[in-house]
Formats: C-alpha cells, sequence, structure tokens
C-alpha cells in the first residue's frame, strides 16, 4: 500500500532507504544532512527489515565501513555534506577501483572549506569528474523535489549494481530541508544471503569449494593488468553513457529559450520561467537528472531548435563546462550562478536572462 | 489558486511549527505544499523563518523572494520582509515590540496583539495558534475541518488532547485581528 506523508527530503531518503531493503547505512553527523541519521535512528529499523544503523566515529570511517559491506554483496550506504565528502574521496576512488556498489548521498553546502551550512551546488566537479584519485567516474543523480530523493535511493542501488560502480546522490541544502509530499512504498525484504551467493559471483559471501577465491581489491601493480582493469572499467562507463543518461524537458516544445538546470536551482528557473511566459518569452527548462553520464545528446539536439541557453547552478560555473562541450558553440551559451550558500532568485535569473542572453 | 507566504520572527516563537500545520491543513485539503525552513545559524536564539507554498498546481521553486502574505512577529522580520509583499498582499503583524511599523500603502496591513492575548488568557505556548487564526481569518485558504487534521498529522499522538485547545487559541485570534491599513 502506498502511503502520502509530508517530509523533509533527508528524512524521505531515510525512510526509503528502510523501504528498499538496504542492509546498511554508516554516517557521521553534518548539517544540512544530519536528519538522515536522526530519522535512521529514530525509525529503529533493526527491528523492521534487519538493516544497520551506524554513528561512525568520521567520515572515512564510514565510507571504510561502506567498502567493506559492498564486498560482501550487500546494498549499504552513507550519507554526507560537502566536507564530509572530500574525506571519503580516497575510500570512493578504492571502490570505484574494486568495482563494487555502493550508495553515497551527498546534501551538499556552500564551500571551499568548512565554508557555511546554507545550501550550494559548488560540488559537482567533484563528484562528476571524479574526486578521488584514478579514472574512475560516479553515476551521479539529481533530485529536484522530495519525491525524487526518496525515488533516486532506489534507482541509485539499482544502477549501482547494475554497472558494479558506486552511484552518488547530488542533492543540496533546500532539496534536503524542504518539506513536501511524498508517496511511500510498502517495506520490501532485503536481499537474503543465499540470493547474494547465487548472484553475485563477484561477492566475497564464504568459500565455495567449487569456486576459486574470491579478492576484492583495487591494487594490481603490473600495469599490464592494471591497463585491462581500466579497460574493463572504461567499457562499463561507456555503456552507462549510452543507456543511463537521464534528463526532463519542460516547456521546451515552443521554446525559443532554455535554462539549463539541476536540482534546486532548477525548481527556481520554473518559477522564472513561469514569469517570463507573463511577459511573452517562451522560455523552457532542461533539467539534467543524472549528471554524470551527462544528458549530452539532448542538450547537442537542442542547439538547433533554441536561440541561447542560460546555464543555472549555485557554483562560480561548473555544469557549464559540459553544457558548452555538448552544444559545441552551435548556440549562445551563458552561465549564472550565485554560491557560497546564496540562492538566486526567479527574478534575478529571469533578468540575467533578458540581458545576457536575449538583449546580449 | 496559489499562496506564498513567509511567516518570520524569534526561535521559539513557534514560527516552524505554525507553518507546519499550515502545510499538513494544506495536504489533508489535497493541495499542494512545500514548507522551507531558514536553517542558518541566524535561527539559534535569533530570527527564524519559514516559506510555506499552498497551490492547486505543482510547485515550482520553493525558495521565494517575493510573496502574497507575510506573517511578521518580530522587528528584524518586519524591517526584512515588509518590501518583500507583493503589491496588493497581505501583511499581519503582533504589534508587541515593534517600534517601527509598517508603512506600505501598497497592501493590506492587519495588526493582532497576539503575544498580549496569549499572556491574558494564560496559554503561551498557542501564541501561534491565536495568530494562524488572524491569519485565517483574511486568507481562509484552508478550511476549519482540514485544519483539524493538518493538527492531528503535525501534532504527536500524545499531545492529540490539546486539539480543542488548539482550535481555541486559533477562534480567538479571528476575534481579535483587526486592519491597520487597508487599500
Amino acid at each position: 500500500m502506498k502511503e502520502l506523508r509530508l517530509m523533509k527530503g533527508n528524512e524521505a531518503v531515510a525512510e526509503s532507504a528502510i523501504r528498499y531493503g538496504v542492509d546498511g547505512y554508516f554516517g557521521y553527523p553534518i548539517t544540512p544532512q544530519s536528519e538522515i541519521l536522526e530519522h535512521l535512528m529514530a525509525e529503529n529499523p533493526y527491528e523492521k527489515t534487519g538493516m544497520v544503523v551506524l554513528q561512525a566515529e568520521s567520515e572515512v570511517a564510514s565510507i571504510n565501513m561502506v567498502y567493506g559491506g559492498a564486498a560482501c554483496g550487500k546494498r549499504v550506504m552513507t550519507t554526507s555534506s560537502s566536507p564530509g565528502i572530500s574525506l571519503m574521496q580516497e575510500g570512493l576512488s578504492y571502490i570505484a577501483g574494486a568495482e563494487l556498489p555502493c550508495l553515497v548521498v551527498n546534501v551538499v553546502r556552500g564551500g571551499p572549506g568548512l565554508g557555511t551550512i546554507q545550501p550550494s551546488q559548488a560540488d559537482y566537479f567533484q563528484t562528476t569528474k571524479g574526486g578521488g584519485h584514478g579514472d574512475y567516474r560516479l553515476i551521479t543523480l539529481a533530485p529536484a523535489s522530495v519525491q525524487e530523493m526518496y525515488d533516486f535511493v532506489g534507482l541509485g542501488f539499482e544502477l549501482a549494481f547494475k554497472y558494479r560502480n558506486p552511484a552518488m546522490i547530488l542533492s543540496d541544502g533546500v532539496i534536503g530541508q524542504v518539506m513536501e509530499k511524498v508517496v511511500i512504498d510498502d517495506y520490501k525484504p532485503r536481499w537474503t544471503d543465499e540470493y547474494i551467493k547465487k548472484t553475485f559471483p563477484w561477492a566475497t559471501t564464504g568459500k565455495n569449494p567449487n569456486q576459486s577465491h574470491v579478492i576484492v581489491t583495487s591494487l594490481q601493480l603490473d600495469p599490464v593488468k592494471q591497463e585491462q582493469v581500466n579497460l574493463r572499467i572504461q567499457a562499463k562507463y561507456r555503456e552507462c553513457e549510452k543507456n543511463d543518461a537521464r534528463c526532463e524537458l519542460l516547456n521546451c516544445d515552443d521554446a525559443e529559450y532554455v535554462f539549463v538546470a539541476y536540482g534546486s536551482s532548477a525548481r527556481i528557473c520554473q518559477k522564472a520561467i513561469e514569469l517570463g511566459r507573463e511577459k511573452g518569452i517562451k522560455i523552457g527548462l532542461v533539467r539534467p537528472i543524472t549528471l554524470w553520464p551527462f544528458p549530452t545528446k539532448v542538450l547537442r539536439d537542442m542547439t538547433s531548435k533554441v536561440k541561447g541557453m542560460l546555464s543555472v547552478e549555485m557554483s562560480a560555473g561548473q555544469m557549464v563546462e559540459d553544457v558548452l562541450l555538448a552544444t559545441q558553440h552551435k548556440v549562445k551559451v551563458e552561465h549564472f550562478g550565485r554560491f557560497g550558500g546564496m540562492i538566486p532568485t526567479p527574478q534575478e535569473v529571469l533578468e540575467v536572462l533578458e540581458t545576457k542572453i536575449i538583449g546580449g | 489558486m496559489t499562496e506564498e507566504i513567509i511567516i518570520a520572527g524569534f526561535g521559539g516563537q513557534g514560527v516552524l511549527s505554525m507553518g507546519k500545520i499550515l502545510a499538513y491543513s494544506g495536504v489533508m485539503q489535497n493541495k499542494e505544499v512545500s514548507w522551507m525552513p531558514s536553517y542558518g545559524p541566524e535561527m539559534r536564539g535569533g530570527t527564524s523563518n519559514v516559506t510555506v507554498i499552498i497551490s492547486d498546481e505543482r510547485i515550482n521553486s520553493p525558495v521565494l523572494s517575493v510573496f502574497d502574505s507575510a506573517i511578521i512577529l518580530n522587528q528584524q522580520s518586519l524591517d526584512k520582509f515588509e518590501n518583500a509583499v507583493k503589491k496588493g498582499g497581505l501583511l499581519l503583524y503582533d504589534p508587541n515590540g515593534i517600534t517601527r511599523h509598517p508603512v506600505r500603502k501598497d497592501i493590506n496591513i492587519y495588526q493582532i496583539a497576539a503575544t498580549d492575548k496569549a499572556a491574558e488568557i494564560g496559554i503561551p505556548k498557542l501564541f501561534n495558534m491565536i495568530v494562524l487564526g488572524g491569519f485565517l481569518k483574511y486568507k481562509p485558504i484552508v478550511q476549519d475541518e482540514f485544519i483539524r487534521k493538518g493538527l492531528e498529522k503535525s501534532l504527536p499522538a500524545r499531545h492529540h488532547g490539546l486539539i480543542p485547545e488548539n482550535e481555541k487559541a486559533i477562534k480567538t485570534g479571528t476575534d481579535i485581528v483587526k486592519p491597520y491599513h487597508t487599500i
């Protein structure tokens, strides 16, 4: 039975994890995402589904607990906000190198450094270009509503297991803190050990006499072999780019100009579209749902249909580089952003479109 | 119908919970709702505010800079939000502690002496419900029966015995609110 609730984005992530049948959560509190751990603790999921929730001693410990759980074929996750996510980068690189699935949620706050606790989208580069070392990617989902915060937990795990690679939900303080209506599912059972053993030959589930040893590692000292590992990982990434780039188009059918924005910026742009259309300006929105893989093709196709694009982010200009790569200067592209925890208003977004794109 | 509301005052005045009850009442009445709190360092002992949107349509931005209505409970918030009310909009404020009253002539302004009234009848904790009652008198965006359901949803079960008192406080608010300047 589906149920309707009014929840914060952070609470929706926690509730979704329990109901989806996640095996383990390991995390450390930090604003603006502390409600995730709080909600998990209050719900006592061990009693409901057997899910383990543990407050680790640090973010470094959290991500390494995730590494261990993932190696056993379990559905495990952690969440944090920007400075905490920076601490996890080594672990994320190791998990990607060992080709293991897991889910990480980043409720982004303003940086650099300890910065501020207010919303930001300045972790785009870190997330989509590889914040840790080596050639790896994070499958990155960008929720723009509380419902998507809920839904993307399941989607994140699906994609993480499909490609045996970490998935990241890149949210921000607005989507984490806002309360909206959300439809929640029934409790799903966690995977049984038998199911994991049968389904994931790469998981360390105990030695089977008919099987060779399963070794989980990101260490391969022989460069010839390490190159093979890299080639295998890159082949997966090309598949992912081909099959799993997602985006939403709003008001694009008759649009002469489009905003390109994700997460809470996309919501602000929708208000700006409403204000713009009242003045007779035909504006649409391209909202990337996956930031990696980036919806390159949709944007490339759009270049012949519109007169200009404004990339709107709560950063100094990060996603705009991917928009430029996708559109290859075939159409005018500009960036507008507020940062350090400041949120752009719909009015100023519209004004920038009018001056930099339409009038510029 | 879309109503975009800012509620602002001191931390501890029940600003966030008033917004939550309003939002829950909207949900019960099958509306789209959004509740976006300020969660910055300023809320710790300082000012606190929440943006509540109630609409018949999908809500776009949960963060706004101009509003249909402002419910203002201290001087700092009045200074900050008086000019954020749309032309023709509504501003409701409690004059307690206000030294510089609103000056706008292009909006409807109402006063509610909720702090004094709550102290007088000995229900300081229901101060915010008095204010909510005053607001709903001029902006009946949710109906009484759904307010009751909203209270049931947003209050923990152990406090459900207090719902009649909450409703009485809302009624008190509708009785004592008065126009200050109307267009």
